[in-house]
């Protein structure tokens, strides 16, 4: 049904969009004019009143074209991955070519001309970086350091390797009568291989991120179709300069100028990318007022890094890629974690649509008549010796590598690294710059390339899977992150690294010691800001990130039962975001902006809430003060974030440059007092008989509270009963708030509903959390106190709780807690159950 | 000095520890002379405190050695634990005795790391300590407490707060060991 329907409106917007192209070169001709469009128009037609609308189509065609084509190609990209039973056996970009042929189709039976077609300068300067830096910038660099080695032969002798064989041996082919009358010499032969040398970086990425093949082998394809960009690009340049030159003009100086300038090409690209990625992450130290844009600086300057070293003629990719790469560590430290998100979340964005793009455009260049030429002993000949000699390399440089290396490649990764040289736009990119005055079969050597690319991306890219499967690759294992498990391999590198001191050799591990202490020295230092200094520690975060976890998992669970009441209160921000999520979605796209900040300030407030890490449920077995500092700190925030908004109107400050939200103070104080004032006038008529079995059932609920972990929550407050229902009260002010919704039936709001019968413990369970605000109005702690009593039941996770009730530290605090309140009561029976998988 | 390390290495005990241990003729002597090196009193035997401790994962690793007094044949034993296990020696899976690089002499290797005082636990203090050689001085002694608290948790089984060899064993399970605690040693 649904793709069904999206492939319909994919038609009407083709259609759309090639009857537009069937215009667009009837307009090309007063858009050729430039900026005269505007007043060309009112000169074609001189106006004689004064028109409401006019039709100015050749005005916008260009951002107009463009825009469209986007967005059918990522409709085509939509279509293709609601299809999920193809997808499986079938990869993406595959796909995605194949939707451009019939794409391309369709602008061929309207036009007779392809009028859109992957031009080099799209290719090289909009649709490429932006994946490169995307790779870049999500490298594991201990993986891709570690195997360094490797990478770098492959990627320089290997691409050589590929480049050399290939020209010579359809050179010599050639000699032979294989291929006919054609018009190419040896050096246009070595140009021609030097451009289908390179293993394609994007189309590499698209493939093996489907097949997910265990990460050496992931970084080994990957980071030599990265790396072997330079060795093409100094190859390319110097043979065309060869060509152009002619054979005759061809001596030693000249080629001893070729091995130079590869170096500096590939070193200065790499160069240039160290030097922006400081800058980003020299600049990233000082946005801390400018929030807003501080990820957009990453974006600027990687693309600038990009087109500098394109400017000086340097490897371009290799300029942003390591730009990429040196700036990650740092700017992920020193920026807002909002901005790291984006960050993240837009170079997803941008890369992963123009790959799209990339692929149907490949499809959409083929179908066009004037680039066919077709040779048969040209084309297989090329094919069958890509995939040969490709073979034949890695094998080759695999066994030297092999020699030296602690974990040898196997031979059935090294198949795989084989059958993964997929050639892609890069190579047809080249292709197309060739100049056609100097090289006569430029056609020829254009649908050979575009052959060849479809064969490896289609022909490769689906019998990749099942070969995989088929050898029994390692696959990626799925890391789940454990404390222990870090701690151990931390324990690991650290004896490595004392074996290698005390066998007295400089091996791999010495040597990132060393580096590893030349960065926190003074790159650190350097780069990263003080505050962000103090979080380096990789422990600490995987810690943290555990605990953050399990409250998200604790969450859950609660939403599952019913309430979200019977958690602490950071947890509860988490509910907070999701319930407003749910609510004010599509509502009030601002407000989603309200909760990412939300997010932030939790995680913000985590740090401030040193040394406690305030999230970790384990965390009560931590001294009382500790517990309490980080509690008061807790409500406090609460407060002041969420609890009382004015009641009848949120303002809604619209900000372009910050975040914000209403923090009136006054508003805030006076819609609390005059909250706990009718709170208190409900308690007291509760506490005067109105009705006293109610009371009588909250209070046996309360004597029981101090035995769960928000007990102690409770306990701080200690004796002050109004304070006691803040926490569920937090909820329901907060939906009163919100002027969307219909219950601001009370005055101060709230009528208290503290004393209200509980309602039927078995029906909230079914309440969903974003209903179940509903309901907290009418009853706002009831479910929260039965909550309480029932702690989320998950074995795994209990069992990481347990200490909280088990160890007799953990008890002790709770007795301290306890002291203003009555003594502790038998626990309810649940907790049997719970007991029994500790 | 090379030269004269090796001329005071018999050939028998280089056959010796060839077998017990699986390094290389060429492996044995290069390390022979480190080891004449690191030994200040000249005397065969490495005393408790040796030249190298530079980082505190060192010293432990060289107080791991057991005995307080390591020959060199102790010594060797113990770099034998890093050898990355070669791929003739799967096949050949000797029935003899478990070479000294197996997954589970590597594992015990690890946890003596931990385990000072040699009663096959690793307890909350002994984990503090190794945390504490790790972690840079950012973190405190609170936060450390209760990385090594959630560190315990997650291993822990039977209760009782500390880490037993068995624990350890299953925890790392699916760590590639093999690979992580190796090196490789220069011919």
């Amino acid at each position: 049904m649904g793709p069904r329907w999206t492939s319909a409106l994919l038609l009407c917007l083709l259609m759309v969009a090639s009857s537009l192209a069937n215009e667009a070169p009837a307009h090309e001709t007063s858009a050729s004019g430039g900026n005269q469009t505007s007043t060309g128009h009112g000169e074609a037609a001189p106006i004689t009143t004064l028109p409401i609308v006019t039709w100015k189509w050749h005005h916008v065609s260009t951002p107009y074209l463009v825009a469209l084509w986007i967005l059918v190609s990522w409709l085509c990209k939509l279509v293709i991955e609601a299809n999920h039973h193809v997808t499986t056996y079938i990869p993406e970009s595959a796909l995605l070519i194949c939707l451009g042929f019939l794409l391309g189709g369709m602008i061929w039976g309207a036009d007779k001309v392809q009028t859109f077609k992957l031009t080099p300068t799209v290719f090289f300067f909009y649709l490429l970086p932006q994946i490169i830096l995307d790779s870049g910038y999500a490298m594991p660099n201990k993986l891709f350091f570690t195997n360094m080695g490797g990478i770098l032969i492959h990627a320089i002798i290997g691409t050589c390797w590929n480049a050399a064989t290939l020209g010579l041996s359809l050179w010599g082919c050639h000699k032979g009568g294989a291929m006919g009358d054609i018009d190419i010499g040896l050096l246009q032969y070595l140009l021609f291989g030097s451009l289908l040398a390179a293993v394609d970086p994007v189309a590499v990425i698209a493939v093996f991120e489907q097949v997910h093949v265990n990460e050496v082998l992931f970084i080994m394809v990957f980071g030599e179709s990265l790396l072997n960009d330079g060795v093409t690009v100094v190859l390319f340049n110097v043979f065309d300069a060869f060509v152009s030159l002619g054979g005759g003009a061809i001596d030693a100086k000249e080629i001893v100028k070729g091995i130079i300038s590869f170096f500096v090409v590939a070193f200065g690209g790499s160069l240039v990318g160290f030097v922006f990625g400081l800058l980003i992450s020299l600049l990233t130290r000082c946005t801390k007022n400018i929030q807003i844009i501080e990820p957009g600086f990453i974006f600027v300057l990687g693309y600038l890094a990009y087109l500098t070293a394109e400017m000086l003629s340097l490897s371009a990719i290799l300029s942003v890629m390591f730009c990429g790469m040196c700036c990650q560590k740092y700017i992920n430290s020193n920026m807002d974690e909002r901005s790291v998100q984006t960050v993240r979340s837009a170079l997803k964005v941008f890369a992963n649509g123009s790959e799209t793009i990339i692929f149907v455009f490949l499809g959409i260049s083929a179908i066009d008549k004037s680039i066919w030429v077709w040779n048969t002993g040209f084309i297989l000949l090329t094919l069958f010796f890509i995939l040969v000699y490709r073979f034949i390399g890695v094998f080759v440089l695999t066994w030297m590598m092999n020699r030296f290396r602690l974990v040898p490649i196997s031979l059935v990764d090294q198949v795989i690294m084989g059958y993964g040289g997929l050639r892609g736009a890069v190579a047809y990119g080249l292709a197309v710059l060739l100049d056609e005055t100097r090289i006569k079969e430029k056609n020829l050597m254009i649908s050979t390339t575009l052959i060849v690319v479809y064969f490896t991306v289609i022909f490769q890219g689906i019998t990749m899977k099942p070969l995989v499967q088929w050898l029994k690759v390692k696959r990626a294992a799925l890391v789940e992150l454990s404390l222990i498990e870090k701690v151990q391999n931390k324990v690991f590198d650290h004896a490595l690294i004392a074996i290698e001191d005390i066998s007295g050799q400089i091996g791999h591990n010495y040597m990132r010691d060393k580096w590893r202490n030349f960065e926190e020295k003074w790159m650190s230092w350097f780069l990263l800001k003080s505050s962000a200094r103090k979080k380096q520690d990789r422990l600490f975060n995987v810690f943290h990130e555990l605990n953050l976890q399990d409250a998200m998992e604790y969450v859950t669970e609660g939403e599952r039962r019913g309430s979200l009441d019977f958690i602490r209160n950071e947890n509860a921000f988490v509910d907070f975001k999701k319930k407003f999520d749910e609510d004010f979605a599509e509502a009030m796209p601002d407000i989603m902006a309200d909760m990412i900040q939300f997010d932030g300030c939790n995680v913000v407030f985590l740090y401030r809430g040193d040394p406690v890490p305030s999230v970790s449920l384990e965390m009560h077995e931590q001294n009382l003060r500790g517990l309490r500092q980080a509690e008061e700190i807790n409500a406090h925030h609460l407060l002041e974030q969420h609890l009382y908004k004015g009641r009848k109107q949120h303002r809604h400050k619209f900000s372009r440059s910050h975040f914000s939200i209403n923090q009136d103070e006054n508003e805030v104080q006076e819609i609390f007092q005059r909250t706990m004032r009718s709170r208190l006038e409900s308690f007291k008529s509760g506490k005067m008989g109105v009705a006293p079995p109610k009371t009588i059932t909250k209070h046996t609920k309360r004597e029981q509270q101090p035995k769960m972990p928000n007990g102690k929550n409770r306990s701080y407050y200690s004796g002050d009963e109004d304070f006691e229902f803040s926490e569920g009260d937090s909820a329901s002010g907060y939906d009163a708030s919100f002027p969307t919704r219909v219950s601001y039936r009370t005055g101060a709001g709230i009528e208290n509903p503290a004393f209200m019968p509980d309602v039927d413990p078995s029906s909230p369970m079914h309440i969903p959390p974003w209903l179940a605000d509903a309901e907290l109005e009418v009853s706002p702690v009831a479910p929260s106190q039965r909550a309480q009593v029932r702690l989320p039941w998950m074995p795994g996770h209990l069992h990481r709780l347990s200490s909280l009730r088990t160890s007799p530290r953990s008890g002790d605090s709770v007795q301290e807690g306890d002291e203003q309140l009555p003594p502790p009561p038998p626990p309810p029976p649940r907790h049997d159950r719970d007991d029994n998988h500790l | 000095m090379g030269s004269r390390a090796s001329t005071l290495l018999r050939e028998e005990e280089i056959e010796e520890i060839k077998k017990e241990t699986g390094f290389s003729h060429s492996q044995i002597t290069r390390l022979y002379s480190r080891f004449t090196s690191l030994d200040k009193g000249e005397n065969g035997f490495l005393g408790r405190i040796i030249k190298i401790p530079e980082s505190p994962m060192c010293r432990r690793v060289v107080v791991s050695f057991r005995e307080d007094q390591v020959n060199f044949k102790g010594f060797m034993r113990t770099l034998a634990h890093f050898r990355p296990i070669e791929d003739n020696e799967k096949n050949k899976n000797p029935p003899t005795s478990e070479p000294l690089n197996s997954r589970t002499n590597k594992l015990l290797f690890a946890f003596r790391l931990y385990d000072l005082d040699r009663d096959d636990k690793i307890s909350r203090d002994e984990l503090l300590q190794v945390l504490r050689m790790m972690v840079g001085v950012n973190i405190s002694d609170d936060q450390l407490g209760s990385i090594a608290d959630r560190t315990i948790q997650e291993a822990d089984t039977n209760g009782d707060n500390c880490i037993s060899f068995q624990e350890f064993i299953k925890v790392l399970e699916k760590v590639d060991v093999e690979q992580k605690m190796s090196i490789r040693f220069l011919h």
